[in-house]
């Protein structure tokens, strides 16, 4: 075993230690915000582990969206909304908590026997290494070209809806309208036409 | 095209011959450029404080620091002394272990980031794949940092100024990227070393400056944005909110923050440098003046003097773009949030995308003066 190799062990164990240690602190931790923050450490030691299969790109992009993106949106998520109040013992909350930790085992328990039974086919090409980019674009244009252009399409859907969602004005003081035609409707300013509301934006 | 000098194949070569074996010698070579690096950082970070001490002085007609060395070039290094040695003070209604990290968290990928940081041919830490994106990638931790700051400092001003950070961070990081995304379609490479390589070779007219018109100026606002320098400094606006996150911190945690935004200004420039202004070229082709004067392409003498060169010509482009900053921060008024929000995302996103789409139509049709 020479250096290189030695170092690759330590620092897969480490990085296992801490993905584990982080994830049991996410689900276990009453504190959401130290949940939160432990996510991103999740996030960042998983990269770890792909930078050690020598799928650097992989890595950055895990960083880049997970930690940059989402773990950051679930912080202001939470801190907007900053409450920091405690929560009241359910009672008989430990049937939720044992149903949860059945399912829990559960799954691991199909994982785990997924993983055991599968025979991996290790791959026999040459490491990528720095080209790493240049591979994944050519299989994004070529053989994984349809769900490549199927996810961003789906990004394009979730992009709409979420301006659609950030548009609608609510009214509060009108919350008490028939509940028949409201049913289905969230309560909502009627909307002017697009010409008039955007000229009165330059206006003001 | 000739490499240069390779200094660590001479290291681990001469090391070899020594009688160790090769990877040993590699991992003794390893830490030696990174620790080069992180001085060098630090160094230039003091640099920066001097010149934002005596620029803003000029641009308010004072002196500035005066007595603290010759021309007050010690300043800096006092003010960092003040702050090794001033109380750590932690609020007692502060959540302790966060409040610490907080700082850590902002100031490690900045200084992870000069990884990819090229001073010439060879004299880079790695040449990435990755390359730039790294950079981008690192960047965007910090807004984590400057979350958890503004949130265990149990302060108002300390989570608004946070989430001001995390939003302005996320807003600009999207044109960055995009401007960046440009470059590197016309250089067919992510790494810094090959997008310097592509601009060399014509002085200055190969510079990708006259080719990316619009995307140097998008990235130079979005940096700004990044760094948090004025007009963009609303995570720490002083008149509103007292000093945003850094508002409860004293001592060396504050000193981190402090080191952070300009070691992360010194990075930007230095990045700006490389991606606009061709990183360590010459304004005139070194090769085509050693012609004229008639020296070898492979002379000793001659490599030593383009590698000094090149340190030196990429430092004074980032130095140039600093004193730029630095001049804007004390002559441009502060923009308000829905500003700084709105420029972001309705101008700068919009005009960012179309730069793209300009580039890759640019790059088919020109492929000789767009990279093809």
């Amino acid at each position: 075993m020479n250096l290189a190799q030695g170092v690759q062990i330590v620092s897969f164990g480490l990085l296992t230690l801490m993905v584990i240690g982080a994830s049991l602190g996410v689900v276990l931790l009453p504190n959401v915000v130290y949940a939160a923050f432990l996510l991103g450490g999740v996030f960042i030691s998983m990269a770890g582990l792909y930078l050690l299969l020598n799928a650097d790109f992989v890595a950055a992009a895990q960083v880049l969206i997970y930690v940059g993106a989402v773990n950051v949106l679930i912080l202001f998520a939470i801190m907007l909304v900053n409450k920091r109040e405690d929560f009241l013992p359910l009672k008989r909350g430990w049937i939720r908590k044992a149903a949860t930790g059945m399912v829990c085992a559960g799954l691991f328990a199909l994982l785990s026997t997924m993983v055991l039974t599968t025979s991996w086919n290790f791959s026999t090409g040459a490491i990528a290494g720095n080209d790493s980019i240049i591979v994944i674009a050519k299989h994004f244009f070529t053989d994984f070209l349809l769900p490549f252009e199927l996810a961003s399409v789906l990004l394009l859907m979730a992009l709409v809806g979420a301006i659609i969602l950030a548009r609608r004005e609510f009214i509060p003081e009108e919350t008490d309208m028939p509940a028949r035609d409201a049913a289905l409707t969230l309560p909502e300013r009627p909307r002017e036409l697009m010409s008039v509301s955007s000229s009165s934006e330059f206006n003001r | 095209m000739n490499p240069g000098i390779d200094l660590q194949e001479t290291f681990i070569q001469s090391l070899v011959e020594l009688g160790l074996p090769a990877d040993l010698a590699k991992a003794i070579w390893m830490p030696l450029p990174m620790l080069l690096m992180i001085i060098g950082a630090t160094v230039g970070v003091l640099v920066t404080v001097w010149l934002e001490r005596k620029i803003s002085a000029a641009a308010q007609q004072r002196i500035g620091p005066e007595f603290i060395g010759p021309l007050g070039v010690l300043a800096p290094v006092a003010d960092g002394l003040k702050l090794v040695f001033k109380e750590d003070v932690v609020p007692a209604k502060a959540d302790a272990l966060l409040f610490t990290l907080g700082p850590v968290i902002v100031v490690i990928p900045v200084f992870l980031s000069y990884l990819i940081v090229p001073f010439g041919q060879n004299l880079v830490i790695t040449d990435l794949g990755m390359g730039v994106f790294i950079w981008i990638t690192l960047s965007s931790i910090a807004p984590i940092g400057l979350l958890m700051a503004g949130y265990a400092s149990n302060n108002k001003y300390s989570l608004l100024g946070g989430l001001r950070a995390a939003a302005q961070s996320i807003s600009y990081e999207i044109p960055l990227a995009l401007s960046v995304l440009a470059i590197a379609m016309m250089s067919n490479s992510l790494s810094t070393i090959d997008i310097v390589q592509q601009q060399s070779g014509y002085g200055i007219l190969g510079w990708n400056i006259w080719r990316q018109p619009v995307g140097f100026i998008i990235f130079w606002i979005a940096i700004l944005a990044e760094c948090e320098r004025l007009p963009f400094d609303l995570p720490e606006a002083e008149e509103e909110l007292v000093a945003g996150y850094q508002t409860e911190y004293a001592g060396m945690k504050f000193g981190l923050f402090y080191l952070g935004s300009y070691v992360n200004l010194v990075l930007s420039s230095l990045l700006f440098a490389v991606l606009y202004l061709g990183g360590w070229d010459f304004p005139v082709p070194i090769n085509l003046l050693a012609g004229w004067v008639g020296i070898s392409e492979t002379n000793t003498i001659l490599q030593v003097v383009t590698a000094a060169l090149g340190i030196t010509m990429t430092l004074l482009k980032a130095y140039f773009l600093v004193f730029l900053a630095v001049l804007m921060r004390w002559t441009v008024p502060r923009v308000r949030i829905d500003q700084l929000l709105d420029l972001g995302w309705k101008f700068l996103l919009p005009i960012s995308l179309v730069n793209l789409l300009l580039t890759a139509a640019l790059k088919i049709s020109f492929p000789l003066a767009f990279g093809g």
